[in-house]
């Protein structure tokens, strides 16, 4: 069958749930009798120990079994030991069968692989795969259809039960004696610990790691006593220069200056830039190098954000100091400076990824977004977006808060070069949609800016602001006359992944390569 | 009028670097110039010469492209000349001149080519940088020395070197005074041969605020444009040259009196006070053109 | 027909750009084409074909040319391919 975004969508995929096809960004509700999921009710009285010798004990102490469902958080980045640690630490009692899902997967995760082909792991639910993972997951059948779902989706799935952690193992950069735990103190700091909020509330058993144990109780916070079953300390749970990076500098490639220039122009005269505006802005060069034009223009016409949400970056925290944003809600602190800003500023607030993205709630922080600036991999005529899958087919991105983030904003914009070397990032077709096109409101690359025709409002305001506007026809035809069109890619039959929508429901497959 | 465009910002872009080529045009410069001189290693000469052939050929630009070919007494010149104009630049840009003759020599060559290539005669400009005290001497001469001249500029450092001096700071009024005679000289003879006048490249890329007053200094002197090699100077550079809404409103009224004095017969005419003469008029109109061609004014009815 | 007289190479392996390696080969040979690309699958072919045809172009009928490109477009391609032929017939423009 074919869904609301195009694409081709079988009528079931073995080791995966029923099928319920796309049917538009808000078509699919929770059905009228549907309850929020919950743990399993437990009790510890006083006197109870929570602390254990090891990760083993951990392991043994929570009851994990074959065929469980476990997860981990990602807000350690590149620097995290954790995952790969326990998950050692579990194939080595020899269980098998389990679901991996942590909230993302990143380029330490390679150690991964051998689980995958032994059987330790026989499903992997995630928001992004990166590196040999990514093409390990892209080019093998394991046990079920690998799931790629939103930060939004994710959470909603853990809410409504489809996805059940039986185990979720949590880094905790500083957690006390009881359970306590927060991310903003300790070696490992890392910031918001908004995923790992999501697994101590829902998985059944939660155990806590950490290299940095102290006195009960702790202050701040984020994740309290009440969720935790179990801890264990261990030396070290991951490498600072991992988890953040050093201050952000902004980009000096002009191509990618100059997008971030004619995105914030496109801010500037889209319509919504009044005082007391919402914004995101992705982690990715030109975009953050917008947030710096966009500053210049709101110091310029005294016009401050009432919000910014999205992975937060340091020219954030500059601009919350400077009285620019009024507060940040913050699900994921990308560096030092973050971190540093979560700790001390008030006004710079942690929060729940469900208060964030999840669609099936009474309303996250996106619905609220006036603009959100966000890169891609490649865009296509219908204004689909891939951040998923590269030019060979291979799992190598991830869905991330993209396709909440731009079904809540008021204008999505979406920034990208229009080649990247001699690959038009501009087609007739992406090759997997991670966004859908009727939540992408304009697509701004270095050689014009195309807006969605169904934007009439946006089109109109953006007349005469000195925009290289075009029809993303033909911008299109710019890149394929500049780069030639490129010869379709060999895919089998066979399908590795699925990509559901913020609403769990399938916007595109992903089959495996003929390489 | 017919032949003036815009020339605020001339971009160059090394002609053996392919990077640089396909993606100089989209920073929004006026004018972009392909160099195979100074950018270019001896040994890539030919190199470049191909690229640069190929682009043109090739590559669709959303603005007017120029290419420095080396000066027609080095061993590439004619070469240069002989390769790239079946490519159709819109205008050669020569370094270093020093006579009218080697303007009319060109001029003979570019001829011949757009007959043999079926190109419309004349389509094809010149622009010439002057960086020496003799270049200097005959500016004039060279300005005026074939009607496909459409720019003179000054090359900074290659002139200060030339006074065996250095291209200095200098301070926000005169600039670097070793140019200060030279730049004017430049507008100069500019101004009487009926063409534009091009300042040099600022080469320092973090001292923006010098840049700025540097751009203001020209601006003042009379030049229509300046030469840049980061597409990051480029809007600092065309904000100083492009009219203010102040400006244009100012120009706006000027030429409003002036219609309406023309109607009612009035001998003086005055505006907020001050007499406005012919020259006024002269100016107000040029600031409404430029402002129109840079997209910051929509042009109504000539008046 | 043009015979040539020595290897060249033209270009670099700079981003945007593609490294022509030219060597004369005995007739016969044809034109042989390796190209190292990071988007063999999508342009492979089509690269290949553009430099055997410019090679032809130019009145070669032998030659073994290895090619690594960088995100080349097309008419970088082209030229490089040129400039290799020039100098390997001993042609410098200088």
């Amino acid at each position: 069958m074919i869904n609301a975004a195009g694409r081709e969508i079988p009528t079931s995929i073995q080791g995966y749930k029923n099928i319920i096809p796309y049917a538009g960004p808000f078509a699919t509700q929770p059905s009228a009798d549907a309850r929020k999921a919950g743990p399993k009710l437990k009790a510890i009285y006083p006197g109870t120990n929570k602390l254990l010798q090891s990760i083993e004990e951990a392991i043994e102490a929570s009851g994990l079994r074959d065929g469980m469902t476990i997860s981990f958080h990602h807000a350690f980045r590149n620097g995290d030991y954790v995952m790969n640690a326990v998950i050692k630490a579990i194939a080595q009692k020899g269980i098998k069968g389990l679901t991996l899902a942590p909230s993302s997967f990143l380029d330490t995760n390679d150690e991964l692989i051998p689980y995958f082909q032994q059987g330790v792991l026989v499903g992997a639910q995630t928001s992004g795969l990166r590196n040999k993972l990514g093409q390990f997951l892209t080019t093998n059948k394991i046990g079920t259809p690998t799931i790629l779902r939103t930060h939004g989706g994710r959470v909603r799935a853990i809410e409504s039960g489809e996805l059940k952690i039986d185990v979720a193992f949590i880094a905790a950069p500083a957690c006390d004696t009881y359970g306590n735990i927060n991310g903003v103190d300790g070696p490992a700091a890392c910031g918001s610990m908004g995923y790992a909020m999501v697994d101590a509330r829902m998985a059944d058993t939660v155990v806590a790691i950490t290299d940095n144990l102290v006195d009960h109780p702790i202050c701040p916070v984020s994740i309290p006593q009440h969720q935790v079953d179990f801890i264990v300390k261990v030396d070290c749970i991951g490498d600072p220069k991992g988890i953040s990076t050093g201050a952000l500098r902004l980009t000096s490639n002009p191509r990618d200056l100059q997008i971030a220039k004619l995105a914030a122009k496109v801010i500037e005269r889209g319509g919504y830039f009044k005082e007391g505006f919402g914004m995101q802005l992705g982690a990715g060069a030109a975009s953050v190098a917008a947030g710096k034009y966009l500053r210049d223009v709101m110091i310029r016409d005294k016009v401050a954000a009432s919000f910014a949400i999205g992975g937060i970056v340091g020219p954030f925290c500059d601009l919350l100091d400077e009285g620019l944003i009024r507060t940040l809600f913050d699900v994921q602190s990308f560096d030092a400076r973050t971190i540093q800003s979560i700790r001390d500023n008030p006004r710079h607030q942690e929060y729940d990824c469900t208060f964030y993205a999840n669609p099936w709630n009474k309303g996250p922080m996106v619905n609220k977004l006036d603009y959100v600036v966000l890169g891609a991999t490649e865009v296509d005529v219908n204004f689909n977006v891939n951040v998923m899958t590269d030019s060979n087919g291979i799992m190598m991105g991830a869905l991330g808060g993209h396709p909440d983030a731009s079904a809540g904003a008021k204008c999505t914009i979406i920034v990208a070069p229009l080649l990247r070397g001699r690959l038009p990032m501009v087609t007739d077709a992406v090759q997997t949609i991670s966004t859908p096109g009727e939540t992408v409101d304009v697509i701004v690359t270095d050689r014009g800016v195309a807006v969605n025709p169904k934007r009439a409002d946006l089109i109109e305001n953006l007349k005469g602001a000195g925009l290289p506007l075009m029809t993303i026809e033909q911008l299109r035809d710019m890149a394929y006359e500049l780069g030639g069109k490129p010869a379709p890619l060999k895919i089998s039959d066979e399908i590795v992944a699925v990509v559901e929508y913020r609403d769990g429901t399938v916007l595109d497959v992903i089959k495996r390569p003929l390489l | 009028m017919n032949k003036e465009r815009l020339r605020r910002t001339v971009m160059y872009a090394a002609g053996n670097n392919p990077g640089l080529i396909q993606n100089a045009a989209i920073y929004g410069a006026d004018s972009v110039i392909f160099d195979v001189e100074d950018s270019v290693s001896v040994a890539e000469k030919d190199s470049a010469r191909q690229l640069v052939y190929h682009a043109l050929k090739s590559l669709k630009f959303p603005c007017e492209i120029g290419v420095r070919i080396n000066h027609i007494s080095t061993p590439w010149g004619y070469k240069d000349l002989e390769y790239l104009l079946p490519a159709k630049p819109d205008y050669i840009r020569l370094p270093k001149g020093e006579s009218g003759d080697e303007i009319r020599d060109i001029d003979k060559i570019i001829t011949k080519a757009e007959e043999e290539c079926g190109f419309e005669p004349g389509s094809i400009k010149i622009m010439v940088s002057i960086e020496s005290p003799k270049g200097l001497r005959n500016a004039y001469e060279i300005a005026s020395a074939s009607p496909r001249m459409i720019a003179i500029a000054i090359g900074g450092e290659d002139f200060a070197a030339s006074l065996k001096t250095e291209k200095t700071r200098g301070n926000t009024i005169t600039g670097g005074r070793e140019l200060y005679v030279a730049r004017s000289m430049i507008v100069f003879a500019a101004r009487e041969a009926g063409i534009q006048a091009i300042d040099s490249v600022f080469s320092d890329m973090r001292d923006e605020e010098t840049l700025i007053n540097e751009v203001a200094l020209v601006k003042e002197l009379g030049f229509d444009g300046k030469s840049c090699v980061n597409p990051r100077q480029i809007d600092i550079i065309h904000q100083v040259f492009t009219p203010s809404d102040k400006e244009i409103d100012y120009a706006h009224r000027v030429l409003n009196v002036f219609k309406e004095a023309l109607a009612n017969n009035s001998g003086v005419i005055a505006l907020d006070g001050k007499m406005i003469d012919m020259p006024m008029v002269i100016r107000a109109e040029r600031v409404l053109a430029i402002a129109s061609a840079a997209g910051v004014y929509q042009k109504e009815e000539s008046i | 027909m043009a015979k040539l007289l020595t290897a060249a190479q033209a270009g670099t392996v700079e981003s945007s750009d593609i490294l022509i390696m030219l060597a004369p080969a005995q007739a016969g040979t044809g034109i042989q084409v390796e190209l190292v690309s990071p988007t063999l699958q999508q342009y492979g072919e089509h690269i290949k074909n553009l430099i055997v045809k410019t090679v032809a172009s130019q009145g070669i009928q032998d030659a073994i040319i290895h090619a690594n490109e960088k995100g080349a477009l097309d008419y970088t391609i082209e030229a490089r391919v040129k400039t290799a032929i020039q100098r390997a017939l001993g042609e410098r423009g200088f």
